[in-house]
This record gives structure tokens, sequence and C-alpha cells, in this order.
């Protein structure tokens, strides 16, 4: 089926060609990573997670895509989601090779990375993450993978697959509580160190995977030659929309326990995001950028009306995206250590190097989601005349 | 030594063993050679050895603006200074008191209190969390309490660094070795991208001298012992002073303590 | 799969095998092994020119060796050797190896550039006299 990413007009390989570029200057930046060290990053002795972790912990929200497609069709059988799944699918592949790839570059010893292995240790929940990420990985690329084949063949799927895809759907709950659980479990860090960061993981990653396949669908219904249909969309937008209202009321309710408790160590870090502390204000230009995208998005989304316009619901899904990228990513990540235990207001910034490499992991993903999506609509558009335009170009 | 074609077979043979085991690997000829009676060293002195090691830090006697427990750590440590701080490496360094205790200090404290500067360490955690969450075992609590970093196995995730509440731990963001302007021969360096961290100078209690801070403290406000030793120094200080340790509501069982 | 497609495909593998062959014999007989120097002030005070272990041993294992000590010293905190002939070492890299063997170049990078090994010890374990690069 490989050789179905081989054929496709300019604008394809255009894309292609932007994409490897893009991945290239990153490769290039990572080499002077690896021999400069981590010092090339903008990570400091007190912020010592940055741009790197912060991809990785939103993608893994991304990833769950797959569940809220593969759920209730199987489950539930949503007919309307028959024809997407795979999507989804191939997308939590894209999702969770860029989180591996975003946990290796932020190695400071990459080449001992199998230590992990070699040493398990079962007390650590970053060993857990990697066995529920790398199994994550598996299950969807061979799901994806067996049912795209079947419907190439147009033969039914075989039945051992149906156990493997009931399989990924508390596995997909796995990598969220198990990605929190790395913040959660930490004594020392108070913006954390709260039972509900797996909720609220689940929450916004229903959210933002399922807004990325609607833009997706939207992008191949007008330059893919395949259609989802509207039921389907329609369906993932109301899903997005209950998921970013959970998530949005999480968000208060971190932010009730820690004001109205009044425990000044509970209540740093949520003024550091949104006021500034002590005269640093890092991230309160991003969060307030959340907090209107966010809101706008939802008021769109729960309007019937506006959110059955393609011309409303495509920026809704683009200001979803965006605004729990800031939310679950840096928002989330940089609070942990700002201010430090020791009360020190460390900034952090990233720089040049540590974008390019960022951006070049992103390059990788969508390479991936490009190739996948591009057989999947020759596959499934099935007549290979059909103008075959950027498939997942045009974000 | 003559060493018969039998036996060498033998630690050939031992030897490859190690390919398929290289974890738990002890030549089969050396294992008896290896075992070392307790209290036994390499060296003129024997080891030093407790059941807790510890260490109690007198506020009383330590003197604002001395660094000389500083100096003699980051000296014998091959612990780098570059001049920038976000490639900070500290092993013990000072922080206000007001930011060691937050839960202590009040606007009506004394300007004594306001002013000090408090000495900062690991504190070798009865339940250290950068344990729990290291993923390679590349740190370790030793039986006798110290919490050790084994540098060869590290692969610098930085998550001990998050779950640390006491922020004790550098990361190496770079070489270090430009950043020491006199290389002490006896310990090594680390390489670029290990974390590291005081390590209560368990290669100088393996010698039979004391910590290198504690050596060094002419204030004698350094007083390092085993808790665990109803008599020993530490013990009968902690006897009679009130003591505090950081963030101790934390569970993490510090094992550093302020003496007021 | 068409027939005149296998002259093709066995052509790529006999390219791949040459390819990856291509290291040992173009380089057949073209290096000799290199010679190890002894010749240092510690070694030469010695009364009886004996490593810690026989030579063979040494040469063939002395990896393995440094890493059963670097794991039982750091994570065990045992850090004596008794050799099989009794002698005791301090398990150390600096301290017992490099204090007779003080020429690394001669010594232990003329035999690892050779096979081409690169070990990471010496990023961290201080060669005396090398102190300052």
């Amino acid at each position: 089926m490989l050789e179905k990413a081989l054929h496709g007009r300019r604008g394809y390989w255009m894309w292609i060609a932007c994409l490897i570029l893009v991945a290239a200057v990153g490769f290039f930046f990572y080499m002077r990573q690896l021999d400069y060290g981590l010092g090339i990053t903008g990570m400091s002795r007190d912020v010592s997670w940055g741009l790197y972790i912060a991809q990785f912990t939103f993608l893994v929200g991304v990833a769950a895509s797959a569940v809220m497609l593969v759920l209730p069709y199987y489950l539930h059988d949503y007919k309307a989601f028959g024809k997407i799944t795979v999507l989804g699918e191939f997308l939590a592949v894209a999702a969770v090779v860029m989180c591996i790839l975003f946990v290796f570059v932020d190695l400071g010893r990459p080449a001992r990375v199998l230590n992990v292995l070699l040493h398990p240790q079962p007390a650590s929940i970053l060993f857990w993450d990697m066995v529920v990420l790398s199994g994550y990985l598996l299950i969807n690329i061979v799901t994806g993978w067996v049912i795209l084949s079947c419907a190439k063949k147009d033969i039914p799927p075989p039945a051992w697959i149906k156990p493997v895809i009931y399989l990924s759907i508390p596995w997909a709950i796995s990598i969220h509580t198990v990605t929190a659980f790395i913040y959660a479990g930490l004594p020392g860090r108070s913006f954390w160190l709260t039972a509900i960061m797996a909720p609220r993981f689940l929450a916004s990653a229903f959210a933002s995977g399922p807004a990325l396949l609607i833009l997706v669908c939207l992008i191949l219904r007008r330059w893919g030659g395949f259609d989802a249909g509207e039921k389907a969309i329609q369906a993932l937008a109301k899903i997005v929309a209950y998921a970013l209202a959970v998530s949005l009321f999480f968000v208060g309710v971190e932010l009730f326990t820690a004001f109205y408790s009044g425990i000044p160590e509970h209540e740093a870090q949520f003024i550091y995001l949104f006021a500034g502390l002590h005269g640093h204000t890092g991230l309160v230009g991003w969060m307030w950028a959340f907090a209107v995208l966010a809101a706008g998005a939802l008021a769109v989304l729960l309007i019937p009306g506006l959110r059955k316009q393609e011309t409303w619901l495509a920026p809704a899904c683009v200001a979803v995206f965006a605004s729990l990228w800031i939310e679950k990513g840096l928002g989330l990540v940089l609070p942990g250590f700002i201010p430090s235990p020791l009360e020190a207001m460390t900034e952090y910034h990233p720089t040049g190097p540590e974008i390019a490499i960022t951006l070049g992991v992103w390059a990788v993903g969508f390479l991936i989601l490009t190739v996948f999506y591009k057989i999947f609509t020759t596959v499934r558009g099935g007549i290979v005349s059909v103008p075959a335009g950027p498939a997942a170009g045009g974000r | 030594m003559t060493s018969s074609r039998r036996d060498f077979l033998k630690i050939a043979g031992a030897s490859a063993l190690t390919l398929l085991a290289p974890s738990i690997f002890v030549p089969t000829w050396a294992e008896d050679a290896m075992v070392i009676p307790p209290g036994r060293a390499y060296g003129p002195t024997p080891a030093l050895s407790a059941r807790r090691w510890a260490m109690a830090v007198d506020l009383a006697r330590c003197t604002t603006d001395c660094t000389d427990c500083i100096a003699a750590c980051h000296a014998v440590h091959n612990v780098p200074n570059f001049s920038n701080s976000k490639d900070d490496v500290k092993w013990i360094w000072t922080e206000p008191f007001t930011a060691v205790f937050p839960a202590e200090n009040h606007p009506y404290s004394g300007q004594a209190l306001q002013k000090l500067k408090v000495p900062v360490l690991c504190n070798h955690c009865d339940n250290p969390p950068c344990v729990r969450v290291c993923p390679t075992g590349a740190t370790f609590a030793r039986p006798d309490g110290i919490v050790m970093m084994d540098y060869h196995r590290c692969i610098g995730c930085r998550l001990c660094m998050a779950a640390c509440p006491y922020g004790a731990r550098s990361m190496n963001y770079r070489d270090p070795r430009p950043g020491i302007s006199a290389i002490n021969p006896n310990f090594p360096t680390r390489a670029k991208g290990v974390v590291e961290k005081c390590n209560f100078c368990e290669e100088r209690l393996a010698k039979g001298i004391p910590p290198a801070c504690v050596a060094a403290c002419r204030q004698k406000a350094l007083v390092f012992g085993d808790v665990e030793d109803p008599r020993s120094d530490i013990r009968l200080l902690l006897e009679k002073r009130f003591s505090l340790r950081r963030r101790a509501h934390l569970g993490t069982g510090p094992q550093i303590y302020y003496l007021l | 799969m068409k027939q005149h497609k296998w002259g093709l495909i066995i052509l790529g593998l006999a390219i791949f095998a040459i390819a990856v062959t291509f290291p040992f014999w173009y380089g057949k007989g073209k290096s000799t092994p290199p010679v190890l120097s002894l010749e240092t002030p510690e070694i030469a005070g010695l009364a009886r020119k004996e490593c810690i272990e026989d030579k063979a041993f040494m040469r063939a294992d002395h990896m393995k060796l440094l890493k059963a000590w670097r794991d039982e010293a750091v994570r065990e905190g045992k850090r004596v050797y008794t050799a099989r002939d009794g002698r005791t070492f301090e398990k150390s890299l600096t301290g017992s190896c490099l204090r007779c063997h003080s020429n690394k170049e001669q010594f232990c990078d003329r035999c690892h550039t050779y096979v081409g090994a690169a070990p990471s010890c010496f990023d961290c374990h201080i060669v005396p006299g090398e102190v300052k690069k």
C-alpha cells in the first residue's frame, strides 16, 4: 500500500519537500545540541523542562483522537464514523511518534536511552509511560493498517482485529493517565499535585485531537477527494464542544481550589500564569490568549447555527487546537518550575535552535500524517484520477 | 603470578558470561575475594560507616557571608562555575532563610532572621522522590541513607529535578570541564547531559574522612553523624536544641536538620 | 514477481554484500597492531612487572573488569579488589590503572584507536598530568 504515497500532484510534493526541509533544519540543530549539550536550549537549573516536554504533553492529548472515533463506532455502532476511524488511528500514530521524539530530543544522554529497558524501574512513572506509549503506537499502526488493507481489497476486516480495537480504548485512557501521573505524583510541585490532573488531560485530549480531525476532514473534503460526511464532522464537533467545556470547567475548579483555600503555594503559579508574579509576566499574554480562544471556540461550537457552517467551524477548531496547545503545553509545564522550590523567579525563553528542533519534530509528524492520509485517500477515494492535492496541507 | 591454561579458560568462560548477563556479573573466580570485611576499606584509615547518615546545620554558629563549605565542596568535587546562571551546578550553596523556610517567615520576625543566609544541599531523604521517579535506577538510596547518583547510568531525563522539592539537583547543560578552574584529579568530573548533586562525600567516608564541607567549616556549624546512634554528636545536639527540616510536611524525611 | 526483475535483485544484493564487507577486505593486511608502551616511571619502579591480573586476561577483558568495578564501587560501595594472587587494589580507574599506565596516549589510546573503540570513561575520569586541557 505504501506505493500509493508515491503518486501525487505538484502541490503534494511541494508540501512533502517543505516538511523534509523543516525536518532537516531541525536535525541540523539537533546535531548541534548533541555536540554542545542541552545548554543550547533555554532550559535552566530552575526551569529544567521546556518546549520539548510541553509538546510531548500536548501531543499525548492529540493521540487520543482515535478513541473518540473508535468508541462510538465499535461500542455504540455509530455508523457515521465507520469511514474515518482509520483517520483517527493514523493521527494517533503520528502524534505518538512525535511524543516519543520529543522525549528523545529532551534527553541529556540519548545514547543511553536503552537503560530504561536494561535497568527497568517499575516504581518510575516514566518507565510505564514508555510502555503505554509504545503499546499505543503499535496498536494503532496495526489496526489502522489492517482495516485500510481490507478496505482496499474490499473484504471485511479479520476477526482478530476486533479485540485489538477494544483494547485500544482503555489503552488510550492509559496514555493520558500515566502521562498525567508523571506530573501529579511529584510532592514538591503544587501546581501539578492535583488529583484531577489525569481527568484534565483526558478532557483536553478529547477536544484537541478531534478538533484536528475535523480540520483534516475539511481539508480532505476540499482538496483530498475524500468526504467524511457532514454527519461525522458534526458529531465530532459536538464531541469537541463537550470536551472543551469539561476542560475549561476543570481549569475553573483548579482556580477555585487555589484561590478560595488561599494557600499561597497553590495560588502563586496561577497568579504567575494569569497576572504575573513579582514582575515576571512571561506567560500572561499566552494564558489570556488561551482563555479568549477557548471561550470563543466554545461559544461557536455550542451554537448549532454557527457550528454547522464551515466558515465558523474551521476557525473554531483552529482556536481549540491553539488554545489547548498553550494550556496543555508551556502553560502546564512552566508553572511547575516557576516559582522554584526556593521561590526564585526564573523565566524561560526557548532559543532559536530549540524552536528549530521542535519544528523539525512537528515536520516529521506531519510527514508521517501526510503519507498515511495520502494512502488513505487513494484507497478510500477509490479513484486514482481524483486530483490529489496536499493531503494534510493547508494547515 | 603464573596462570595455568585451565585458569585462563575459566576466566574466559566467566567473561563470556558477562555478554549474556552484564548487570549481574561477578567473575566466579573472584567472587570470594571480592567480599570485603565490614568496616574495611582501601587506604590507611578504616571507612566511616553509619546506620543512618545525617547532618545538622547550627544556624547560631553559621556566619552569613562565609562560603568556606561551598568552596571546599565545589573544589573537591570538580563542580564547575559558569558565569551563566542558567548552566549553574550547585552541590551546596546558601539561600535566604525566608526562602528556605517560607512557612516560618512573617513580617515581624527579627531583622537577624530576615537577613540570615542558610546553607542548603541535598537532604538525603528517607523517602526520596528522586529515587522513586528515576527510570533507570541511576539515582538510588544506599542502606546508610546516602542518596547516590550513578553518573554512568543517568540518561538526563531530569525527572528527578522535577521531583526534588528542594531544588538540590543540577543538570550538566554543557561540558563542565571548561568551568572548573582547578581540577581535583582524585575525583571525576561529570560529562554533559547528566544530573548531579551532593553525595554526602561518600568517597571521603570510604577513606575515613568526614565530608569536605564539615571539615572546612571553621565555626563548626556543620555536624555530621549517625542519627541512629544515640551517643553521636548529632543526636546529642538534636536532643537539646530545637530543629527545623525543610518542607518536612511533604513526607520526604529530609535528613538535614537546621538548629535554631 | 516478474521473471526479468530477478537479475536486478541479485545485482542489488551483490552490491549490498560488497559494500557491507568492504572495510574487511579493503583493510586486510594494511595495518599492523599497535605496540603499547609500558615505559612509565611508575612501572619502571615496580619490582614485579605485573598488572593486577595476567596479561591475557587484562588484554581481553579489562573493559568488563572495569565495568564490574564501576558498578560495585558506585552502587554497592565495594571499593577493594582482591586479585587472584591475593594482592588488593582500589577499584579506581584514575587511582589504580592510570597510576601505573600514566601514558594514556601511548597505552590506552593507541589500541582504542586501532580497534575503533571510543570509551567515554575519560569524559569524566581524569588522566593525571592531563588535568588542564
